[in-house]
């Protein structure tokens, strides 16, 4: 008999410890929220080696009646689809946690419980099998990012408050049209019967093709908006300038994936139809972002709007795989990849950001910033890496992502593949001319050249070893994620 | 000879309003002013105790009483529990309040719990006459409550304001009963029920519809008949007005509820589309005109009309999950709502901003325990999850969506959607902004010359709140934000209430 209560734990575990670290003493916080952090990371970490691949379906599944009366139920479970983006939300927030811990931040106590808030909606809104649940996590993530860009955000007070109305109630409005969308769905899925939220019951019924249509806009909309893709991406440079910026290494790393994520566990299987009827729509949104978002970062000189654009752009490549749309579901297999890619690269890129603006008098504008690799080989090399890895050179595994999402779209839609080939060359533009300008040329009056300290290096060097571990084995993913994403498709292509 | 029969054990919770009131009101004439103070509060807390005890005795009794002009049923026993709830917490925000002082103790309570008694008589009639007795009985000492600072202009203001409006919209109600009589020939609910079928084209019939649409939508601050709520939420002393918001608004659709889903039940298609648009109108006027209001009352008022609007929805569908999801958000309500309201008084006594959205800045580094309650509730009330709103929302939208509204859903989750703009504002004050530093503004109370009774009482209450922490207004507000966060979280016991008290309308689905 298999233990059901894993997944609770590894869930609510970094909640019940920041609950009690907000409790106790204030120095004692980071480190309660550091063990918080760290549990669930070894978890994920056991999970990854002792989860089954190959074998369908999912495991470790928790399913408890929750609300009956509304139909709703308690039901997590791990499959290919979110197992290795439970262990990427771990890994993140663990590093995020052990950066709040070696560089204390202004009260710690609601930082921390914020921070392990924010983590445990991630782990729920990836580990929900009800829709509910999902919707619930889902908009249950919103809440402690509000405090944290409020009340942590760097600027003016003003611009502060803006850059926080404008994320929450951009994301919120999508969040709740879902919210209506996924009760919609439920309700006319019973079709009379009693009502259930639980994501296998509502992919068994048949939903009409123009009911489909409008719940599917719904989610997309929420999606897409968290994501974000061009047009919808408003909220995302002021939100990016203000947040701090281990938040923000998160919040890049882990929350758009959350978005991507739900299109292939909610809206392929559940809307089948209409994900096939807006296929094109999408993949022309996805499009746009991939040459709007490369455009902008580079042409953008502050470096938080240089990833945050970088990420609108390997959003939209994401988007391409989920709607690929290819049989083989190879397409849907590179997005997954490159969401743990992109995952990976980003977090340590922002925190890289915090090094080379301290390194320039503070200033995160890249023309305010040259020749920081003079003295600091070791912080240049890790950048070069993970600079590297952003931009798809062979070898690393997002050139492994980003061709399989290529590969599943010629098979598919030959046109915008071929347009889409010209978004993997201008990443190689952005991302070079950010790590140019920075690390290359003499110092400029002002910077100081200094080696990564040892603090710094025992967040980021993990982070740089993980990028390299799995540029080495992508397969592992791969191989895990083959039968649930396969079914995903399916249920669309069929 | 044999008189009729009482069920006396049904109408227990009625006869104990009853006499608690008179005994509460008799022991305010007590000379020392401890019994005053203290006595008093608490035998209405106790008469309030001992009615919900009843009231859960008498629990899946569902019995007609008085030939048939009342129904204690779960949907009654319910709602009683709303009444006593905000009634309860009326109490104790007014502990160390000028309104309950110069009122003199006992009128005050007696007036709460008579207006309990009325809301109670309301809920659970089936007989025009016994729902017009109801009406009345509840908004006179609502009338009178909401005029109790006597020294504060604004406050008789409300007072007034609220007698005068109250009054036309008990007249359009009176108007709509009488021709509803004429119409159908009967003043009871079921055979009401029996002859709606035939009158469904008769003008009298419509007209009768149409002004108690119109008289109950001003007791439920329903748009575009809410004018009233924001001036009379922001002028009457603030623990009337959390008393209102919650518990007059829960009356108002209890009566809404067992009036249009059971004697008009045969009428849907006459009154859906209307009580349909007028959801949608409410839902938007309230949540626009809350937007850019600096007296958190007046904010709270408008965000009251559009509550007003989602609960109007499960009133339209008219289905048993409408009813029961009604039910559940009104319990939802009447928790998040006196959590906020707790917190405002505490504020106002607090600083010199009164209402004013200033008086909340800074409040999350000053006092925590005030700050997250009024977070939670904020947050409960735009509907985030995890809070009691959230499921209060989806059983709405599950109600809506199953009797084919889902326009109404959809309207719903927009006007959450607009509402944030104006609950994260307060978020925004508790947690970031800084506590204001600009000079005070003039005490709106002139000091009296020459001693009276009252100005004496006033000051010593000023007195006895410089330098108080007012545990028990902070105790509530902590009590009301777990109770909100304990909803969003596990919800099914009071699923079950509110499950039980929707089956108690039998004519529905």
């Amino acid at each position: 008999m298999q233990l059901t209560i894993h997944l609770s734990l590894l869930l609510f575990w970094p909640l019940a410890l920041a609950v009690l670290g907000a409790t106790g003493p204030r120095r004692a916080a980071p480190a309660i929220a550091l063990v918080g952090a760290l549990v669930p990371l070894g978890y994920a970490i056991v999970l990854l080696f002792d989860y089954v691949p190959g074998k369908g379906g999912l495991q470790y599944v928790t399913d408890d009646a929750w609300i009956d009366a509304l139909g709703i139920r308690y039901k997590l479970g791990v499959d290919g689809l979110n197992l290795w983006l439970v262990a990427l939300t771990a890994l993140l927030f663990a590093a995020a946690a052990l950066w709040v811990f070696l560089r204390p931040v202004e009260r710690p106590r609601l930082f921390t419980f914020h921070l392990a808030l924010a983590e445990t909606a991630v782990l729920g809104a990836f580990l929900a099998q009800d829709l509910a649940l999902f919707v619930l996590f889902f908009d249950l993530m919103l809440v402690p990012f509000y405090f944290l860009v409020g009340q942590w955000g760097s600027g003016a007070r003003a611009e502060v408050v803006a850059a926080t109305y404008k994320l929450i109630i951009y994301t919120l409005v999508g969040s709740l049209l879902m919210l209506a969308g996924a009760v919609a769905t439920a309700v006319l899925s019973a079709d009379g019967g009693p009502v259930s939220f639980v994501l296998t019951d509502l992919v068994e019924a048949d939903l009409g093709v123009s009911t489909q249509r409008w719940i599917f806009t719904a989610f997309a909309l929420a999606f897409l908006i968290k994501m974000p893709l061009f047009p919808f991406h408003g909220w995302m440079p002021d939100a990016y300038r203000t947040m701090p910026l281990p938040v923000l290494a998160i919040f890049s790393g882990v929350l758009s994936k959350v978005a991507a994520y739900g299109f292939l566990r909610i809206v392929l299987p559940l809307f089948p139809d209409a994900a096939k009827d807006f296929q094109s729509l999408i993949l022309i949104l996805a499009l746009l972002s991939i040459i709007y978002g490369s455009a902008q970062a580079f042409t953008q000189t502050n470096a938080r709007l240089v990833l945050g654009y970088s990420s609108v752009a390997q959003l939209g490549f994401i988007v391409l795989g989920v709607f690929a749309l290819d049989p083989e579901g190879r397409g849907a297999q590179g997005a997954i990849l490159q969401m743990v890619n992109h995952g990976l690269v980003v977090a340590p890129l922002f925190l890289i950001i915090v090094l080379l603006s301290e390194r320039s008098n503070g200033s995160e504008d890249i023309t305010q910033m040259s020749g920081l690799a003079f003295r600091g080989p070791v912080l240049a090399s890790l950048f070069l890496i993970v600079a590297l890895a952003t931009l798809a050179m062979p070898g690393a595994a997002n050139f492994v992502g980003e061709f399989l999402i290529l590969l599943g779209l010629f098979e598919t839609k030959l046109a915008i593949a071929v347009i889409a080939f010209t978004g993997v060359v201008l990443a190689s533009v952005y991302m070079l001319r950010l790590f140019i300008r920075t690390m290359h040329n003499r110092p400029r009056e002002g910077t100081e050249s200094r080696e990564i300290s040892v603090g710094d290096a025992l967040v980021i060097v993990p982070l740089v070893l993980a990028i390299l571990a799995f540029a080495l084995y992508p397969q592992a993913a791969l191989t895990a994620s083959e039968p649930a994403v396969k079914a995903a498709v399916q249920e669309v292509v069929r | 000879m044999k008189g009729p029969t009482i069920d006396w054990a049904a109408i227990s919770p009625l006869i104990a309003l009853t006499t608690g009131a008179c005994v509460v009101l008799m022991a305010g004439l007590l000379r020392p002013a401890f019994v005053r103070r203290a006595i008093v509060p608490g035998m209405t807390g106790a008469t309030l105790g001992i009615a919900v005890g009843l009231g859960i005795w008498q629990w899946g009794e569902n019995v007609s009483v008085i030939s048939g002009a009342l129904r204690i049923d779960d949907l009654t026993l319910a709602l009683l529990m709303i009444f006593a709830a905000g009634a309860l917490a009326a109490t104790v925000l007014s502990g160390r309040s000028l309104a309950a002082v110069e009122a003199g103790q006992g009128e005050y309570h007696a007036l709460l719990l008579i207006a309990v008694l009325g809301m109670v008589v309301l809920a659970g009639a089936t007989n025009l006459v016994s729902l017009f007795i109801g009406f009345e009985l509840l908004s006179i000492p609502l009338y009178v409550m909401c005029a109790t600072e006597l020294r504060r202009a604004t406050s008789l203001e409300s007072g007034l304001k609220y007698l005068i409006v109250g009054s036309l919209g008990s007249a359009v109600l009176l108007y709509g009963l009488a021709l509803l009589y004429g119409a159908t020939g009967s003043t009871d609910f079921a055979a009401i029920a029996e002859a709606a079928g035939g009158v469904e084209d008769d003008v009298l019939f419509l007209t009768a519809i149409a002004l108690i649409v119109v008289g109950l939508a001003f007791k439920a601050s329903v748009a575009p008949f809410h004018q009233w709520t924001p001036d009379v939420y922001e002028g009457a002393p603030t623990p009337v007005t959390a008393f209102m918001a919650v518990a007059t608004k829960a009356a108002a659709f209890g009566v809404l509820l067992r009036l249009f889903d059971t004697a008009l039940i045969g009428a849907a298609d006459v009154w859906g589309p209307a009580f349909a648009t007028l959801a949608v109108f409410t839902i938007v006027v309230g949540n626009v005109g809350a937007i850019g209001q600096s007296s958190v009352k007046r904010m709270l008022a408008y965000s009251s009309v559009a509550q007003a609007g989602y609960m109007l929805v499960g009133v339209v569908v008219s289905t048993r999950l409408g009813a029961s999801a009604l039910v559940f958000y009104l319990i939802g309500y009447t928790v998040m709502n006196l959590a906020a309201f707790a917190v405002v008084v505490a504020r106002e006594r607090e600083t010199p901003y009164g209402d004013d959205l200033r008086a909340l800045h800074g409040l999350g580094a000053q006092r925590p325990w005030l700050a997250w309650p009024l977070t939670i509730a904020m947050l409960s009330l735009a509907g985030f999850p995890a809070t009691a709103g959230f499921f209060g929302k989806i059983y709405l939208i599950e109600a809506a969506v199953d009797n084919q509204y889902t326009f109404l859903g959809v309207a719903i989750v927009l006007g959450s959607a607009l509402s944030l703009a104006y609950y994260l504002r307060v978020v925004a004050a508790v947690w970031l902004a800084a506590p204001d530093e600009s000079p005070a503004p003039a005490p709106l109370v002139p000091a009296i010359a020459g001693g009276s009774q009252e100005a004496d009482d006033e000051a010593g209450i000023r007195q006895r709140l410089v330098g108080s922490e007012q545990l028990e207004v902070v105790i509530l507000a902590v009590v009301c934000a777990i109770a909100t966060v304990g909803l969003g979280i596990y919800p099914e016991p009071l699923l079950d209430v509110a499950k039980d008290a929707g089956a108690a309308l039998t004519g529905l689905l």
